[in-house]
């Protein structure tokens, strides 16, 4: 009898599970976080507190509290929606240039999907770090604004879960586009005109109703202004339940969207 | 009982295509275990479209292929958990130490962290990098990310090597290293497949060879193989003032079996190199130099492909 074989395996390495994979993915973004941290300390964490030390404490002294504030000092009313305005600009960066450095500059994307990863996972790695890393920052600067005196209560915690929620949802769905870019012009394109107007106009520092009524459904396809709802909503129990489902349900939508896109792009990107 | 080995890579009819462009046009190889394996040809031959496609990180767009007895297309996680890649272009973590990019890179392929420690060692260690463990990679030499690159790939102790152009760039000490730890891991039993366009690197690495030229495999065998095969036992180089070689080619021609014009010099092929330079003073030819050299495999190449090198 003759039997055809590949002589036995020498080799160490072997296959892990999807969850473990992705985690692995995580723990390289860990490590290289924990030597480079300070290069981005500033923007992430010294930036939006500088905001809301001007906006929160400096603008907000000449803001009489009133129906516009819910009755609350200016710099409280703010900081919930400050932290998903927070959320958006932090993921902004982790999601483009970090992203595309991976693609195009540093190509670490590529030496990693040719070991047993998979560019999924390279993928579901990459946006769990994103959102871990926001969890942790959204966390400092909450502490942050604590000491400083303006939070009202512990209902403001539900501030960083949907802070989180929308900053998630946004790195998703910017995550996967990005790994559509041969070249990195959009990036500028996108900050400018789309986060910076996110930013500004959807009701974090002053009431949309001020704004013209044909600019409010631009506002309304944001994760900005749904997480504004929301982190306010519940940090200040003005939120009903349908509201609620809603605001959730859209951004949930948002992460889902991005997850299968990005799934497709980096596979299309990283399997030619 | 008796027990064939298959080989480690089979590909039968393996082509790829990138939407019109036809990169690899249907291809038959066969690597067999513990041999050192090389494609040899020009830019744009086809070489590293092909080992992607046997690195399962490209799908393959026809034919067949086997890498370790499995298909990529149905086992590509486990066929790259048993491999190592060494790619054209180094994609360290240029940020992180030397010693960490070999630990992460040790994890995806499922190793414990006290397994990846020691290995990391013993692979600075065989890299010459030691000194240099804990040192950022950025401002590394291209000879020692090169070297770190082809150690990061053995973290996995791989059945298979894959080195795509691995001394390209390099200057020529930094090559002889590398060249001697490739030696090693040979002389060790893994199995290596190499690209390269260093008609030298291919004949002192490689025990078998196939030459590409536009997608297609042009010629196989040994080194020696194919210079016996493809060329004369002896080359004649002459070299003439610029714009006096052209005058020259008639005279030469029915001296040799075969003649090549180069931009620089022509090549006389030849069982006598000695025998056809005295024919040519012979004849009044006086060129500005000559050399009489054993025939080389970049002689094979010019035979097969009608072209020199070029990068």
């Amino acid at each position: 009898m003759t039997r055809t074989t590949i002589p036995a395996s020498r080799s160490t390495g072997v296959v892990v599970g999807p969850v473990r994979a992705t985690w692995l993915s995580v723990e390289s973004h860990w490590l290289w976080y924990r030597r480079n941290w300070r290069s981005s300390a500033f923007s992430t964490f010294l930036g939006p507190v500088l905001f809301l030390l001007a906006m929160g404490f400096g603008f907000g002294s000449q803001v009489r509290p009133g129906a516009a504030t819910g009755g609350l000092s200016y710099v409280e009313h703010l900081v919930p929606a400050l932290l998903v305005t927070t959320a958006i600009q932090n993921a902004n960066f982790d999601s483009t240039y970090a992203v595309f450095s991976a693609f195009k500059w540093s190509k670490t994307y590529w030496g990693a999907v040719a070991t047993p990863l998979t560019p999924g996972q390279v993928f579901a790695g990459q946006l769990t770090w994103n959102a871990l890393r926001l969890g942790a920052s959204l966390a400092v600067f909450l502490a942050v604004a604590g000491l400083l005196g303006a939070l009202t209560g512990p209902a403001v915690l539900w501030a960083w879960v949907f802070a989180l929620l929308a900053g998630t949802a946004f790195s998703a769905v910017v995550v996967a586009w990005t790994a559509t870019r041969r070249t990195d012009s959009a990036f500028n394109g996108l900050f400018r005109f789309v986060v910076m107007p996110m930013t500004l106009f959807t009701g974090a520092f002053f009431p949309m109703s001020d704004l013209p009524s044909w600019t409010w459904p631009l506002a309304w396809i944001t994760p900005a202004w749904h997480g504004i709802e929301l982190s306010r909503g519940a940090a200040f129990g003005t939120l009903g339940p349908v509201a609620l489902l809603g605001h959730v349900a859209y951004l949930s939508a948002l992460v889902v969207v991005g997850a299968v896109l990005g799934r497709r792009y980096f596979t299309r990107r990283l399997a030619v | 009982m008796t027990t064939v080995d298959l080989p480690l890579v089979r590909a039968s009819g393996l082509t790829k295509h990138f939407g019109d462009f036809e990169a690899v046009r249907g291809i038959d190889v066969e690597v067999r275990r513990g041999e050192a394996f090389g494609f040899l040809g020009p830019n744009g031959a086809g070489k590293s479209s092909t080992m992607r496609m046997v690195a399962c990180t490209s799908p393959r767009t026809g034919g067949d292929l086997r890498v370790l007895g499995m298909d990529p297309d149905v086992d590509g996680p486990r066929i790259r958990s048993r491999i190592g890649v060494v790619p054209q272009e180094d994609n360290l973590d240029t940020e992180l130490t030397a010693r960490q990019n070999l630990e992460v890179y040790g994890r995806y392929f499922g190793l414990s962290r006290a397994h990846v420690r020691s290995k990391a060692v013993e692979l600075l260690d065989f890299a010459q990098l030691a000194d240099r463990a804990d040192h950022e990679v950025e401002p590394l030499s291209g000879g020692m990310k090169r070297r770190l690159t082809i150690a990061r790939s053995l973290v996995n102790d791989p059945d298979l090597l894959l080195l795509d152009e691995p001394t390209t760039g390099l200057d020529p000490q930094a090559r002889h290293l590398l060249w001697d730890r490739l030696f090693r891991l040979k002389q060790s039993g893994v199995t290596l497949i190499i690209t390269t366009h260093y008609m030298d690197e291919a004949e002192q690495l490689c025990d078998r060879l196939v030459v590409m030229d536009g997608g297609r495999i042009a010629a196989e065998g040994s080194p020696q193989d194919l210079i016996a095969r493809h060329s004369t036992r002896e080359v004649l180089e002459l070299r003439f003032a610029p714009g006096d070689q052209d005058a020259v080619v008639p005279v030469v021609t029915p001296l040799a079996d075969r003649v090549e014009v180069l931009p620089d010099r022509l090549l006389l092929y030849t069982a006598d190199g000695d025998g056809v330079l005295d024919a040519v003073h012979a004849r009044g030819v006086r060129p500005l130099s000559s050399l009489v050299r054993r025939s080389s495999l970049e002689d094979v190449f010019l035979r097969l492909t009608g072209r020199t090198l070029v990068d």
